[in-house]
Formats: structure tokens, sequence, C-alpha cells
């Protein structure tokens, strides 16, 4: 049942329905049917947060440090000091996203170019 | 950054009659268009390829962009894709990568409901939910009069999932014929825009010490146990952050 599993049009689209959207929506849905009647510091609710962030975080690491495309022939020291050199940026400028994304880029394009 | 105009938010009024409710829509449209929303047509100029190196077709991606919407939901996806994964751990990784949705929409849910709306439009609204709408809907939604929030929100959800699918396909399309050092950059894209808004939308510092222990820990499980590194990176991450929630909360109030 993976994702190449089957050879007709619509395995994809059911993938992606029951993979991505159910599994979404389903927690945006229960969220209005909780609507106030769940406090934002309940400790049920730091411990979904803390697990769902850390996940995500993981996905992070991974891109960094297992790319895939033309990010594959870059150096994993590059890409990982472009990643904390607008960390460090985004951190020290003002927490401006715009700001750590460009730090990033400006590192990574560098470092391609003089390599 | 532009600010919505300001009225008096809880005054009663009638029923907001079919030209106010455009105007209202039409204001959530241009909100769409804001420092925030660019950021994330950047970051879905990084998905575009990410979905395209996976092997997914063009509208096989557009869908997935209009039905999924949340990034990291629809790049774990395509992380559970690219390593063969089944159905069943497919959506069980995306599921569990988007739980903070529900208490997202749990905090948005006051702020938007006007004194008369139906349920069924918060659920339709809902759907809208993602860091960035979000992020724009709780900072804005207070100087709109209450009974037009859902109409401004409607404005501004759709149009952010709209203009991106547009932007995805565009991007699609066009992916090959780029040089490999812009291709390199667009690569990484969405990494730094996660890494950034996820560290500026932790509500406590459990969320932050979860961000860095996942950061190490997924790369790290990925070569000790693949398959299970996301789950695990979680689960451990997650577990640990939590411990040193309740601790500091003991040392606290003690």
């Amino acid at each position: 049942m993976t994702f190449a599993a089957f050879d007709n049009w619509w395995w994809p689209f059911l993938f992606i329905l029951v993979g991505g959207w159910l599994a979404t929506d389903a927690w945006r849905f229960l969220g209005v049917y909780l609507g106030d009647r769940l406090s934002e510091d309940s400790d049920l609710l730091v411990l979904v947060r803390a697990l769902a962030t850390a996940l995500v975080a993981a996905v992070i690491g991974n891109l960094i440090v297992f790319p895939s495309g033309a990010l594959v022939d870059t150096a994993l020291a590059l890409r990982i000091g472009a990643a904390c050199a607008g960390f460090v940026a985004y951190i020290c400028l003002g927490r401006k996203i715009l700001v750590g994304i460009v730090a990033a880029e400006v590192i990574l394009l560098v470092g391609m170019w003089t390599s | 950054m532009l600010c919505a105009v300001s009225m008096p938010a809880d005054h009663a009024s009638p029923t907001p009659s079919l030209s106010t409710r455009r105007l209202w829509y039409l204001r959530g449209v241009r909100a769409a268009f804001s420092i925030p929303g660019l950021i994330l047509a950047s970051a879905f100029i990084g998905f575009a390829g990410l979905a395209k190196e996976a092997g997914l077709t063009l509208a096989q991606t557009v869908f997935m962009v209009g039905m999924v919407w949340a990034l990291p939901a629809k790049v774990v996806l395509i992380g559970a894709i690219l390593s063969g994964a089944s159905l069943p751990a497919a959506a069980f990784a995306v599921a569990l990568s988007s739980i903070r949705l529900t208490p997202m929409v749990v905090a948005l849910v006051p702020e938007l409901r006007g004194p008369r709306t139906p349920r069924w439009v918060l659920y339709v609204l809902s759907h809208f939910v993602a860091v960035t709408s979000w992020v724009l809907a709780m900072e804005r939604l207070r100087g709109i009069p209450r009974e037009l929030r859902t109409t401004y929100y409607a404005g501004l959800g759709s149009t952010l999932v709209l203009f991106n699918m547009v932007v995805t396909a565009i991007v699609y399309l066009v992916a090959d014929s780029l040089p490999p050092i812009v291709s390199a950059a667009l690569f990484l894209l969405t990494p730094m825009y996660f890494l950034t808004s996820l560290w500026g939308s932790a509500r406590e510092r459990a969320g932050h010490v979860a961000m860095i222990l996942g950061l190490i820990l997924g790369p790290l499980l990925h070569l000790v146990v693949p398959g299970f590194d996301l789950l695990g990176a979680g689960l451990i991450g997650g577990g640990i952050a939590f411990a040193f929630h309740k601790r500091a909360w003991r040392r606290t109030s003690a």
C-alpha cells in the first residue's frame, strides 16, 4: 500500500486524500469541536505541542542533512553552516523570518560559488 | 505592516449587507499579500521542487497543496512517499505532525466566532488554518468587527491557498530549466522557513527544547533506525521537552 503500489490514476490521489487531507483536517475539525472547552495551557496540550514540534524539527533536520534535488551536490558542512548562520541572524537581528532566510541563502550561494 | 481599519470590535449591529461583506472579504484577500504571505509563497517554491523530485505529477502536487494545505504535513507526506511508507504509516506520521493544528484552531475559534456564526462555517474555515494564516489572523482579527471576522478570514485563507496552488504549479513546470545553483537555493527555502517560524511560534520554552532535540535526533535516528526516524524523534524529543516543562514548572511554583 505504498504511494507507487498500484498502477491506476486514482490511487495516488486517494493516498494523498487519506494520508494527507484526512490526517490534517481531522485535527482542524477536532479543534472547532473543542472550541473553547480546552484551556490553551493544559498539560495535555503542552505535551501534544512538544511532540509535534520535535517531529517537525526532525523533518527540518533531515531536509538539511539528507537533502534531495540540487542540494545533494553541496557539502554537508556548508548546508549546516548556512542553516546555523540563518538561524543566528534570525535570533540576533530582530526575529524576522525574512532575515534568517536571506542570511542562510547568502552563505549557501557564496559557498557554492567559491567551491 | 498594513493595519486593518479599526472599529469597535464588539459593537452590536444588524446583519451586514452583501456589499459590506464583499468589502471585508477583499480586505482579507489583500492581507494575504503581506510579508508573511510572500515568505510563505517562497517556501512553496521550495515545496514544488521537493514534490517533483519525489516523482509526483503536477496534478498530484497541486491537489496536495489544496487538500492538505499545512506545509509541515505535506513535507512529512512527501518524506513518507520517498521512503516507501505504506498508507497507514504515512497517515500516522502526517497525523502526528498535524496535532498542532488542534490547539491552533482551539485558540482561533473564539476570536473568529460572531454571535450568529453557524458551526459549519467554522468547520469550513478551519481548513485554511496553517501557521501563516493563523499568525496573520490572531494578529489582525481583533481590529475587525466581530460579525465580519469570518468573512475577512475566508478572504485571507482562500487567497493564500489558491495563490500558493498557482505558485506551486508554475514552479513545478519551470523547475527543470533552472540552473543548479538557483535550484539548490530554492531547496533551502523550506527548511529555513520552518526553522525560523517554528522557533517563533513556540508558546513555551519546552517548544524550543523540543525543536533543538528534534533537529538533532531526526538525522541521528535516520542513520540508526530509518523509517522510524520522524516518529522516534517526535516521541523522544517531545517527551524529554515535556519532562523539562514539568520540572521547570514545579521549580517556579515551589
